[in-house]
């Protein structure tokens, strides 16, 4: 056989692909390549290895799937000779990374590449072990990596520095054997092995305190020696970049230096001088100089306070404020963000150039500066700097305004002198951005309006005008349509005008209007239209002359396709027709909304009561589940204390809303049942606009789509027939279909339902922490009673979404555990989902040993990693 | 750190990869994706620094390629600028005034030159001669066994003529 006729040359077909003028040409010519290379790997051929893998390393790049050529990367590796095993190394980082089990295959033959006579081999295989080495491999070969630190060639020495850092990162376990070893490579001369020692003990300070309190103690002199001779180094042309010595060396020993003289006056004393000189003298023209400069700057903000080395550092930022280079502004506000926490004042001085980066062109920079100046607000410059943000609003890109207009609503909010001030600016923000406002914000907005009570003619005159100006914003077009809802009257009469005012003439008629316009617009959501429903039944009664027109107007979407508006068209229409006496009490005003419950939801502390109540629906005796208050309270924002009784049939909010007599009807057992439906049709009425602003942990969430289909007709027959007990009867006979019905909700319901043969167990809140729950339910198969079936569900109680949520779980030996893969790996915001994952437990001691189980939650959140941990040991004793 | 470096072209063709933190294959196609479109329509002026995924994105274009690598908050952007440019001048003292073709024709000198540079995503060397001397010792050591296996061959081919 010819050796010379198998397969193209990389080069061939490097250039064959790149010939290809379509993606399917392309695909062809890989195709045709896997073949011959998978039959390559099947002939056993030694000669073309190499170059197939080389072949399949560009496919790789391409995005094809090459895994087929793991196992010849390995052989290559195995192989005696240096050009196969380099290929072999190259082909193993490119192909696997440290997840893949074939990489347990190949850590004998790193270990023997690790002691080969050839100090290339040796080399590539610290290289390979240092990319993609996993914590088993790190282990098994921290001993031969050790011993290389002290390998007679320095190149080696340097890769075996990186190396430890890889096996410190993978096991910390392992820090302490290699604190002695990186010390002593702090006095060698090579620049490789000085930059990668100081990066290695960089690394173990940040593992061991041990460490960390080694090198103080018997390097910091010797650190800044090395540090001074090198900013005084005269021109060395191997190190030198645009006239500064070993740019990168300069700044490992800078951030050597920072993590030792943190927190510690002595180490911090000894640095002083070097960080001064460093600071001054360093050329600041040149990209290196720079860098240096930013690194000296970070570690002056974290070593020990020194006025003069701060003053000097404030400056240099501000050298970099008005640096042209945007690069440089860019580093310049984020050390401005650390600088904040050493020196307020300081930072506070260039609030005016900081100002202006918002305003830039580059949203890198833009980002940098709205964070920084959102940490620069404070009560005293929080007017000029509302201005300044909503004026820059206007001229703002679209795809930053979300950003920006969340900042601003956040700011507002936190530093408002007054709630007139207030107002005024979340109307500017309405106005100016309404539809890039969150939920949150225009939420808490109706929460302070309704607060102020000499504000809500004021607030509703100055909505009736910004709609008129605005009114493609949609959020500004529901926050108007809620206040004209309940302070339609004093838009009408003027009533409580402040001085600053001017006057506003508005006929009933004009309110009307722009409800209606609003209602009939069809570029507005559900939510808001649904809205404008209520308002306008709210108007009907306190504006008697339109009353025949909102009728008519209600009317038309009696046939609506969108059930939503259908049923609240057909209820107010019946309201209105039917049952004149009782509309005014029931069209009421809001209660006030607390504004403490409502900050307090939003930053994800729900209040004890509702979190305890929520977890216990009652079983009622005549089999009626009854809902827990909290969906009620969260809707409306009221504590739990004003949920009415069941027999209070006064005053009641529920009868303020919908006059729902609840006297009729109030027959022994209707009672709850009224009061169940009455809470639907509530829930039902409100929770379609606030569907985010539900913030309870609860599962109960999830039944009002469950329940609003059925029981406000029942309620509606209700009111046409009061006479009508069998209605009632009817639902108290088939308890359980209506047990069904609001227990619709996902399995998780805490009432578990026993059946027959009682393998049934409570089921137990297992972990819970600020922001997350996790609930337990049981099951067990009766033929297998060692074996525990639980099903785990997690909520997210905090305010912000958990992202790449993973949930780990172990079990002493007397029990097996088996994980089923969960139901997602991304938890919303404010209980508002959930995560399920099964687990199977089985218990070698069943009987004498009770379960046990240790966990740990890994998740993200807002891109920072939390890892939450725990012990379960509340599980039934009999499972 | 640095966690990964990509080189993608202006077409967002990529032209090398190197992933020193765990990225599964689909994790990776996906980065690369969103990346690129973050990358290649930003302005020629605006700084050198996208912000991705609570990570940093530092980058910078030489003639048709964007050289981006990959680090955590904390680190020095400006520093990572300058790693590019090191890495960039030991590519074209290597290939000689390099351009597009060369990384892609010998994609794998320029991992071998990057792996001589970088490890576990921290720098290796500052010193653009010493990284030049090691890749030439081993290029050799490829080329002397190649010859031995040629002058091999040869000796065979003779002995079974």
């Amino acid at each position: 056989m010819n050796p010379f006729s198998s397969g193209t040359r990389l080069r061939d077909m490097i250039r064959a692909i790149r010939a290809s003028k379509t993606a399917a040409e392309e695909r062809a010519v890989v195709r045709k390549e896997c073949a011959a290379i998978r039959a390559a790997i099947s002939d056993n051929d030694h000669d073309y290895r190499h170059r197939n893998l080389a072949k399949l390393m560009f496919i790789h790049m391409l995005g094809y799937p090459t895994h087929f050529g793991q196992m010849e990367c390995l052989k290559l590796i195995a192989s005696p000779g240096f050009p196969e095993k380099r290929i072999g190394y190259l082909g193993l980082m490119l192909l696997l990374d440290e997840r893949q089990e074939v990489l347990m295959l190949v850590t004998n033959s790193i270990k023997q590449d690790l002691n080969h006579t050839n100090q290339y081999i040796v080399g590539l295989a610290l290289c390979a072990l240092g990319n993609i080495g996993s914590a088993e491999m790190a282990r098994d070969l921290a001993p031969e990596v050790e011993r290389l630190l002290k390998f007679r060639d320095p190149n080696i020495r340097k890769k075996a520095a990186l190396c430890s850092i890889r096996i410190i990162k993978k096991v910390p376990d392992l820090a302490e054997n290699f604190i002695h070893a990186a010390a002593s490579l702090l006095s060698e001369k090579h620049h490789g092995v000085l930059i990668t020692g100081v990066q290695l003990c960089i690394d173990l300070c940040k593992i061991s305190t041990e460490a960390l309190e080694h090198f103080r103690k018997k390097c910091t002199d010797g650190l800044v020696k090395l540090m001074r001779d090198l900013a005084n180094s005269p021109y060395a042309p191997e190190y030198d970049i645009s006239g500064i010595t070993d740019p990168f060396l300069q700044i490992r020993l800078l951030r050597l230096l920072r993590s030792l003289g943190k927190d510690d006056a002595d180490a911090s004393d000894t640095m002083n001088d070097i960080l001064a000189q460093v600071a001054t003298k360093t050329e600041s023209n040149k990209n290196a100089g720079n860098a240096i400069l930013y690194e000296c700057v970070a570690a002056i903000m974290s070593v020990e306070d020194n006025g003069g080395l701060r003053v000097l550092a404030i400056n240099i930022l501000g050298r970099f404020l008005s640096n042209r280079d945007n690069n440089i502004r860019y580093v310049a506000l984020n050390m401005l963000m650390k600088a904040l926490a050493v020196d307020s004042q300081a930072v506070q001085r260039h609030r005016t150039t900081i100002l202006e980066c918002v305003k830039d062109s580059d949203p890198s920079i833009r980002k940098r500066a709205v964070e920084l100046v959102y940490l620069l607000v404070n009560e005293s410059n929080v007017k000029p700097m509302t201005k300044e943000l909503i004026e820059y609003l206007e001229a703002s890109d679209p795809e930053f305004r979300g950003d920006l207009t969340a900042k601003i609503c956040s700011i507002v909010e936190k530093f408002s002198p007054e709630k007139i001030w207030y107002i005024d600016q979340m109307l500017k923000v309405l106005s100016e951005a309404g539809n890039d406002v969150k939920d949150e914000a225009w939420h808490s907005l109706i929460v302070v309006i309704t607060n102020a009570s000499n504000l809500h003619g004021y607030a509703v005159r100055s909505l009736y005008r910004s709609v008129q100006a605005a009114g493609e914003q949609e959020t500004l077009v529901r926050v108007a349509i809620w206040c004209i809802g309940e302070y339609g009257d004093m838009l009408v009469n003027n009533a409580g005008r402040l001085d600053i005012e001017e006057p506003l003439t508005v006929t009933e008629s004009d309110a009307v209007d722009v409800l209606e316009t609003s209602f009939k617009s069809h570029s507005f959501d559900l939510t808001t239209r649904a809205m404008c429903l209520i308002a306008l039944l709210k108007l009907s009664s306190r504006f008697p002359t339109c009353s025949q027109r909102i009728n008519d107007i209600i009317v038309q979407y009696k046939g609506s396709f969108v059930l939503e508006l259908q049923q609240r068209a057909i209820e107010f229409n019946s309201i209105i027709a039917r049952h004149q006496n009782i509309r005014p009490s029931l069209v009421e005003r809001m209660p006030v909304l607390d504004e403490a419950t409502h900050s307090g939801r939003k930053a994800g502390s729900v209040p004890a009561a509702v979190s305890t109540s929520q977890g216990v629906s009652v079983n009622l005796p005549n089999g009626v589940a009854k809902p827990s208050a909290a969906p009620l309270v969260d809707l409306l924002d009221l504590s739990s204390d004003d949920v009415p009784a069941p027999s209070s049939s006064g005053g009641d909010f529920l009868q303020d809303l919908l006059g729902v007599d609840l006297v009729p009807v109030s027959s022994q057992s209707g009672t709850n049942q009224a009061q169940v439906s009455g809470t639907n049709v509530l829930l039902d009425l409100l929770s379609i606009g606030t569907p985010s602003a539900n913030s309870s942990p609860s599962t109960i969430q999830a039944s009002p789509s469950n329940v609003d289909t059925k029981s406000p007709m029942d309620l509606l027959d209700r009111l046409s027939s009061p006479s009508a007990p069998s209605v009632q009867v009817s639902t108290t006979a088939g308890s359980s279909p209506m047990l069904d019905l609001l227990n619709g909700f996902p399995s998780s319901s805490p009432i578990a339902v026993t059946e027959g043969n009682g393998l049934a167990y409570p089921s137990i809140v297992a972990f819970e922490s600020s922001s997350l729950k996790l609930t337990f339910n049981f099951s067990k198969q009766p033929e297998n009673p060692q074996t525990t079936l639980i099903e785990a569900s997690f909520t997210n109680k905090s305010g912000e979404v958990l992202t790449n949520f993973i949930f780990q779980a172990a079990v002493p030996k007397f029990l097996q555990l088996h994980l089923d893969p969960a139901s997602g790996n991304m938890l919303p915001a404010n209980s508002s989902g959930s995560i399920m994952q099964k687990l199977k437990l089985t218990n070698s001691q069943h009987g004498k040993k009770s379960l046990v189980m240790r966990i740990r939650i890994a998740y993200k959140v807002n891109n920072k990693d939390v890892l939450e941990e725990g012990q379960v040991n509340n599980f039934p004793r009999e499972l | 750190m640095i966690h990964f470096v990509l080189l993608i072209s202006r077409q967002g063709k990529v032209r090398l990869t190197k992933w020193y933190s765990p990225y599964s294959q689909k994790e990776r196609t996906k980065v690369i994706r969103e990346l690129s479109g973050m990358i290649l329509t930003r302005g020629p002026k605006l700084c050198n620094f996208v912000e991705w995924r609570g990570y940093k994105v530092v980058y910078k274009r030489y003639a048709s390629l964007y050289f981006c690598m990959c680090i955590d908050q904390e680190d020095n952007e400006l520093e990572v600028l300058e790693i590019i440019h090191h890495f960039v001048e030991i590519l074209d003292r290597y290939f000689g005034s390099v351009c597009e073709l060369d990384l892609i024709f010998n994609f794998h000198k320029a991992y071998y030159i990057l792996d001589e540079l970088v490890i576990a995503g921290e720098l290796q060397e500052s010193s653009k001669k010493t990284v030049a001397r090691l890749i030439a010792a081993q290029d050799s050591l490829v080329e002397a066994a190649k010859e031995e296996a040629s002058s091999l061959s040869n000796i065979i081919a003779q002995a079974t003529k």
